[in-house]
């Protein structure tokens, strides 16, 4: 049974390339069971987009929506 | 369609000589690289470089991206030349923080590895209207210095200049699975430290 480090390890690194199908199951499983997990995998896409609008000079960027 | 794009490139050309505009944006472009840098002189010699790059070469600005973000892609590119040629020293140095980095992220999770009560993430809500505010981008920047330096680098490597995984591997010189464990480390840090510094705060 995975646990939470492990699920935000592998949250983390389907960032950088797709997971096992294995993998994805065992993660699938923890996070419908886990409300923080669940809000740590929401983030995961915030904390990118926060940051790449950071490097192009980000209110150009924002203000445009 | 050569009309336009003459408009654009002499209003590039103006704005990238109007006092108040230049100041705004090279002191954006500064902070921008001390983050990655780390030391404010290279990073004042990028911005001076990728400022005189972006007057050289403005006839090849389209005006198909903002001018900011069109400066922005150049200093990034001299930032990772910088970080290339600096790789060694890098390594060196920072080795031996290793240990401090783990401990601070376990006290996240207890020893089953599940979150701690007071450290499970929140729900954020919608965080599109934070990422508008001037003061989320403060305390952005504020997380990003606390990180160790080493979790920052690639880090910002990845999410600010948006290299890909074996670049960075190759220009800091580490394995996959390292890069995947200082990147984790990295995300967990800097979620916690929003969630402490923004979302806790109500700041919205």
């Amino acid at each position: 049974m995975l646990n939470c480090h492990d699920a935000t390890r592998l949250m983390s690194e389907s960032q950088e390339h797709a997971l096992s199908l294995k993998d994805r199951i065992v993660l699938r499983a923890h996070v419908m069971m886990c409300a923080g997990c669940r809000n740590f995998e929401k983030h995961l896409p915030v904390l990118r987009r926060a940051a790449r609008s950071f490097a192009r000079g980000r209110d150009d960027e924002m203000n445009v929506k | 369609m050569g009309t336009r794009n003459d408009e654009d490139v002499t209003d590039a050309a103006s704005r990238l000589t109007d006092d108040t505009f230049l100041n705004d944006l090279r002191q954006q472009m500064i902070k921008f690289a001390i983050l990655q840098l780390r030391d404010k002189d290279m990073a004042e010699d990028a911005v001076q470089e990728a400022l005189i790059g972006a007057l050289k070469n403005v006839k090849s600005f389209d005006g198909r991206a903002a001018l900011k973000t069109w400066v922005f892609a150049i200093l990034k590119n001299k930032i990772i030349d910088i970080l290339r040629q600096k790789k060694r020293l890098i390594n060196v140095s920072d080795l031996q923080h290793d240990d401090g980095e783990d401990r601070d992220i376990l006290s996240l999770f207890d020893q089953k590895g599940m979150w701690r009560l007071d450290e499970r993430p929140a729900d954020w809500g919608d965080p599109e209207d934070a990422l508008r505010g001037k003061d989320f981008w403060r305390v952005f920047e504020a997380c990003l210095e606390g990180l160790p330096p080493r979790q920052a680098r690639v880090f910002m490597m990845r999410e600010f200049i948006e290299l890909e995984t074996d670049e960075i591997c190759a220009t800091v010189e580490i394995t996959v699975t390292n890069l995947n464990v200082m990147l984790h480390r990295a995300r967990l840090r800097l979620r916690e430290c929003l969630e402490n510094k923004w979302y806790m705060q109500g700041a919205v």
